[in-house]
């Protein structure tokens, strides 16, 4: 409810800006499961959220597909790059995928520009796109729409995602990054698990891509550099990486921070990120996520030993 | 005429070679169904070297080792768990960032079949594994004492602790071969009478059989109901502790040369 108040009384642009923490937070979710669950670099996730984005905005500019059957489509591409990248990174050791990542994430918007997919892809000019209006006649602004839309996939994808961790599955997640060879004794077959891992990581970023792109009407090859993933990176870090919560503290701080370093100094925004980064990391090293869970954890504490005292 | 059973586990002429130095030379022993086998010896006898062979941590250079009459030797590893060969590690091996429950748990993975759609969607396929899975946990927690300690993340817990934890992570998957890597390491004397008492336990609840390689002779001498003893990569005793506690080998391998 809470969430959805905004629709109330906040213009266009403020709204977009939510819609964009939300779809970062999707993106970052599948970020952490990889990193902060599976306890590997991933260096190149923009190039999963570019293929979400291509994915859409080709299917419904060149087939004419309307833009929620672009959705699953985008999920299924990035899940289905993220097994091609993953299946032989990661059957390599140690920062093999966090380079891997890398080269995909530099390749990625050169093979965009390629010129063979120039028909498809629009080559250097990028593909523009239409904003979908609110269906069944809802009172809503494209904007508005698009927010709602962004907060009920991202809500869905974080219950999915928590119920997965919750499991089987999860645990054995964790338990490959803790201890392998003890994961390995139990039965867990390490190379399949992290395979799958992180072609979910993949499809859930791609799904981020795919609502980012509704959201900017346009994709090109300039907006997934290698910056992007980094950015993500960062998001992801600075959130917190071994927690879901941490990839929507992550989100907001890779929304408002740029502004805020811009509106503080004009000249040298990056520089100001920068001293903004290493501040948060520098005061959080396990995130804001971590912070606020040792917050939490402390003041229990307190109660807790305030009442034991008070059985005393 | 039907053919015997195949004995529960056999290794044939396991031979390891690191680079140029021989660390196994062609060990064979068989350990039968519900037996408890001590695997001893001096430092650098080998014993460990055969161990990991049977858990496929070190590859044989030439031999095999069987288990109920399938080759296991060169087997992945992840496999196996669902043979039925569950195991510990010498210096404790568990998920630091998991609770006692959930690393026990890790140990019932190769029981259940949920996969990542399963768990996101919370079938019933999983639930009904996950809650089979917790009536195990219950059992063998309060088999090991380690029902008060569920909650508990595993490196706020003592050494001793540990290793029931680990001992109960094997236990969940069912094994029918347990292989224990220096269970007694790192115990002190009450502990250690404890664990043997534990070893009895254990062996006649899920009625499994046990390898294990120990320093501690007193601890082997005591559970076992057959002791390998080994020295410079061969076996020189097989047999009752009582035998083996009398062959001139073992007692000039641990005392030195009597002439």
């Amino acid at each position: 409810m809470v969430l959805i108040a905004p629709l109330g009384f906040l213009g266009d642009y403020q709204l977009f800006r939510l819609t964009l923490i939300a779809t970062y937070a999707l993106a970052l979710l599948g970020l952490n499961l990889v990193m902060g669950f599976g306890g590997q670099i991933s260096l190149g996730h923009g190039a999963f959220y570019a293929s979400g984005a291509y994915t859409t905005a080709i299917l419904m500019t060149s087939a004419g597909v309307p833009y929620w059957a672009t959705l699953p489509c985008a999920g299924a591409a990035g899940a289905a790059l993220g097994f091609l990248v993953g299946w032989p990174a990661l059957r390599l050791r140690g920062h093999y995928l966090a380079l891997i990542t890398l080269a995909l994430a530099t390749a990625i918007p050169q093979a965009l520009k390629c010129k063979a997919l120039e028909p498809w892809t629009g080559g250097v000019q990028g593909v523009i796109i239409d904003k979908p209006g609110a269906p069944f006649g809802l009172p809503l602004s494209p904007d508005g729409w698009l927010y709602l839309l962004a907060l009920a996939i991202t809500a869905v994808a974080f219950t999915l995602v928590a119920n997965l961790l919750r499991g089987r599955i999860g645990r054995a997640i964790v338990a490959v990054r803790d201890h392998t060879l003890a994961a390995e004794a139990m039965g867990v077959h390490v190379a399949r698990l992290k395979t799958r891992t992180f072609a979910l990581s993949a499809a859930l970023t791609a799904l981020a891509g795919s609502l980012g792109a509704l959201e900017t009407e346009f994709v090109s090859p300039d907006s997934f550099t290698v910056f992007l993933s980094i950015t993500l990176f960062v998001g992801s870090v600075v959130g917190g990486v071994a927690s879901i919560g941490g990839a929507v503290a992550g989100a907001v701080f890779i929304v408002m921070v740029p502004p805020l370093a811009n509106s503080v100094s004009r000249a040298a925004p990056g520089a100001v990120y920068g001293v903004i980064l290493i501040a948060c990391l520098y005061l959080m090293p396990s995130g804001i996520a971590g912070l606020l869970r040792r917050a939490a954890a402390s003041s229990w504490w307190r109660k807790r030993k305030r009442g034991g005292e008070h059985v005393a | 005429m039907s053919e015997a059973k195949p004995p529960l586990l056999e290794a044939r002429d396991v031979a390891v070679r690191f680079g140029g130095v021989l660390a196994l030379g062609g060990v064979s022993f068989v350990a039968g169904h519900g037996e408890i086998c001590g695997l001893i010896g001096p430092n650098g006898s080998g014993k460990t070297t055969l161990f990991n062979c049977i858990s496929n941590i070190c590859r044989c250079s030439a031999g095999e080792i069987r288990f109920e009459g399938r080759r296991i030797s060169g087997a992945p590893r992840h496999r196996m768990a669902p043979m039925g060969i569950g195991r510990t590690f010498q210096n404790l091996a568990l998920f630091p960032t998991l609770t006692v429950a959930d690393n026990i748990l890790v140990g019932a993975h190769h029981l259940g079949g949920a996969g990542f759609v399963a768990g996101m969607l919370q079938l019933k396929l999983g639930r009904r594994e996950e809650e089979r899975a917790r009536a195990r946990l219950d059992a063998v927690a309060d088999l090991l004492d380690l029902r008060n300690s569920l909650a508990a993340l595993v490196t706020t817990l003592p050494f001793a602790v540990g290793k029931r934890v680990e001992l109960a992570r094997a236990l969940i998957g069912e094994p029918r071969l347990l292989l224990l890597d220096e269970p007694a390491g790192g115990l002190n004397h009450a502990e250690v009478n404890e664990l043997a008492l534990l070893l009895g336990a254990v062996r006649a609840r899920f009625g499994l059989s046990i390898l294990l390689v120990e320093h501690h002779m007193n601890l082997v001498m005591r559970v076992s109901d057959r002791v390998i003893a080994m020295e410079f990569g061969r076996k020189i005793a097989d047999g009752t502790p009582a035998e083996v506690q009398r062959e001139p080998a073992v007692i000039r391998a641990y005392l030195g040369a009597v002439t």
